[in-house]
């Protein structure tokens, strides 16, 4: 007990001489502890950043697609997609407030002369223009008429409205989709998805019934759709119970259809983020090596230029341990300067990025314990072999150095 | 305590080996003290003083023979314990005083209470109290290189006393220094020696060695009785 007590009593008595041998050596000392600084701020900012970034991204898709399910059908040899009766009868599922089938496609569009190849159209239903109330800026939306007549007329973005008229108004225009004419009923604006999302998502530059859509591709069936759920409903439970109808629908084949939730999205936008946050800090960890071997290179030095102090030590009674208990205090210590120097920096400096990049700066817990812990780690780690070093030292020899 | 029980060498030898030869530095040396004593190792450069200084000193252990010091036998000794004893036993006085150069003269007078494991206020009340006796109160807080060449032996002085050691061993302990400071630190000796405490000197110098009350020669490594200093 007593023995214990005076080996802490040694132990705090080490760290204050290896503060005073780090502030007697200031300039060494600080460009020491630099590599060690420049690794912990490469990981702490690669870190924040890429958690910053991929934190808005999924916020971003999470409001898209918040209380919706995608289904895709592939289809059986019997039966190649879902008829209008089918949808009726999902759309009467408790978990379902109603369904909008996606019939999308590129044609050539034409008018008064001018062609654009390459426009996309998009067949909705009129459930579409409930959810989309905003959409709209002038004329009127495609409605259920529309869909059970197969009628053909269509919704124009601004963005094509600037591209085809000038001067004259759009409303009541015939307009020549894949050469088939259809007039323009209504007007909207673009409906660009807002921040780093946006990028992924543009809308149409056409709307048209989807009863059309699926006639122009010679299509009986609908093959995708997206399912609005019920306020409340869980995404796996309203998607089991779409799976159970669907699959009654396709006589229980398999592999005939896949609905994909948001929780489904979510996971791999999860497993590309942890995927590059372990790139980065193995690329990261790379240069805290680095500064470890300046670490070591220091301390081994260090030793050298010592050893008088350690064969006078010797004498004075300093066991083998308690030199390299010191020895390994002090590069402890140095690394963990440089670590701590190290998480502020990089704070401050992943700070400044995600208000560049407009992301929002996460104050990342784990960063911070990782660059510590990984500077604390280096610091024993390479300071090992140049503490054993100075305690393996003869005495005789050390004392001889005088 | 019986005798030969408190500083007693048998026998001792010690050799190295220079590539395929080997060096009898030390022959058959034997040595015995009394507590109290007060002795000096008198011998030329090469004679092999300094390897018999590190045998005592608990730095090495010898080749061949016996080695006791307060009842314990030291030739069989590993590293570790051989540190312990050299915390406890032994208070060394260098040359060059060696003190540390980034530790005041209070600080560098605690430093043998530290690896003991004696707690900062102790350390710190011993400390002042042995900067003190060798008349230093004024200087504690003095870093080594703002003090004179006779105080820097003062604090090591002081240094070797700290932590009540069986015996002073001191190598060369006025080379550095000038004759008159020389003269003041062998007075301060003869104190610590009236005090009870055992000394060894080592030195080369013969009328250094006179002020001690027993004088052994070493020549060629062979140790001899060199009779009491009221003969010499």
């Amino acid at each position: 007990m007593r023995k214990l007590i005076g080996n802490i009593i040694m132990i705090f008595e080490c760290i204050r001489m290896s503060l005073e041998q780090i502030r007697g050596n200031k300039v060494r000392s600080f460009l020491t502890l630099l590599g060690i600084m420049i690794g912990v701020t490469a990981v702490i900012t690669l870190i924040s950043t890429v958690s910053g970034v991929s934190g808005s991204l999924t916020s971003s898709f999470t409001s898209m697609g918040a209380g919706t399910l995608t289904v895709s059908v592939s289809g059986s040899d019997l039966k190649s997609g879902l008829t209008q009766e089918d949808l009726d009868e999902l759309a009467a599922l408790d978990s379902v407030r109603g369904i909008v089938p996606n019939v999308s496609g590129t044609a050539q569009i034409s008018y008064g002369g001018k062609t654009q190849s390459r426009v996309t159209i998009s067949g909705k239903s009129a459930y579409y223009f409930f959810l989309q109330e905003d959409l709209k800026t002038r004329g009127r939306n495609l409605n259920s008429i529309d869909d059970t007549n197969v009628s053909f007329v269509c919704m124009m973005s601004q963005n094509m409205v600037d591209t085809f008229f000038f001067g004259v108004d759009p409303l009541g225009e015939t307009v020549f989709i894949a050469g088939m004419p259809f007039v323009v009923v209504g007007l909207y604006g673009e409906d660009k998805g807002s921040g780093v999302a946006g990028m992924f998502s543009s809308s149409p530059d056409f709307l048209i019934p989807y009863t059309t859509a699926l006639k122009m591709n010679n299509q009986n069936a609908v093959t995708s759709f997206t399912v609005y759920l019920t306020e409340g409903t869980e995404s796996e439970e309203a998607s089991q119970e779409l799976e159970n109808s669907m699959d009654a629908m396709f006589s229980w084949e398999e592999d005939c259809f896949t609905i994909t939730t948001m929780s489904t999205i979510e996971e791999t936008m999860a497993t590309m983020t942890q995927m590059m946050t372990t790139l980065l800090a193995g690329i990261a960890s790379i240069a805290l090596v680095v500064g470890g071997i300046g670490i070591m290179n220091m301390m081994l030095t260090t030793v050298t230029e010592r050893t008088q102090e350690i064969g006078i030590k010797m004498a004075l009674g300093a066991r083998q341990w308690q030199i390299q208990v010191q020895f390994l205090i002090e590069s402890f210590l140095l690394s963990m300067f440089g670590g701590i120097l190290g998480v502020v920096f990089g704070l401050f400096l992943s700070y400044v990025l995600c208000s560049v990049m407009g992301t929002e700066f996460v104050f990342s817990m784990g960063a911070v314990v990782l660059g510590v812990s990984f500077s604390a780690a280096v610091g024993i780690l390479f300071g090992w072999a140049p503490a054993r070093k100075a305690s393996r030292l003869n005495p005789i020899d050390a004392l001889r150095s005088i | 305590m019986a005798q030969g029980d408190f500083f007693l060498m048998e026998g001792i030898d010690k050799d190295y080996r220079m590539g395929d030869e080997t060096v009898h530095i030390l022959k058959n040396v034997n040595l015995s003290l009394e507590e109290g004593e007060y002795l000096s190792i008198l011998g030329p450069s090469g004679s092999g003083k300094s390897t018999l200084m590190n045998l005592i000193g608990c730095l090495d252990t010898p080749t061949r023979g016996r080695y006791v010091l307060r009842g314990r036998e030291i030739a069989e000794m590993n590293a570790g314990e051989l540190a312990d004893v050299r915390g406890r036993e032994i208070g060394f006085i260098f040359q060059n005083s060696q003190l540390l150069q980034r530790m005041s003269a209070l600080k560098n007078v605690e430093l043998p209470l530290v690896y003991a494991g004696v707690s900062p206020r102790e350390r710190r009340r011993r400390a002042e109290d042995m900067l003190a006796r060798v008349g230093l109160q004024d200087r504690m807080d003095h870093m080594p290189n703002q003090l004179s060449g006779g105080q820097q032996q003062r604090v090591a002085i002081a240094r070797a006393l700290v932590g009540n050691p069986a015996m002073l061993l001191a190598d060369e302990p006025t080379g550095a220094l000038d004759q008159k400071t020389g003269l003041q630190i062998m007075e301060l000796f003869d104190t610590i020696s009236r005090e009870g405490r055992t000394i060894i000197m080592i030195t080369h110098d013969q009328h250094i060695a006179s002020y001690a009350r027993r004088i052994v020669r070493i020549i060629d490594g062979v140790l001899e009785e060199g009779g009491d200093t009221t003969d010499a």
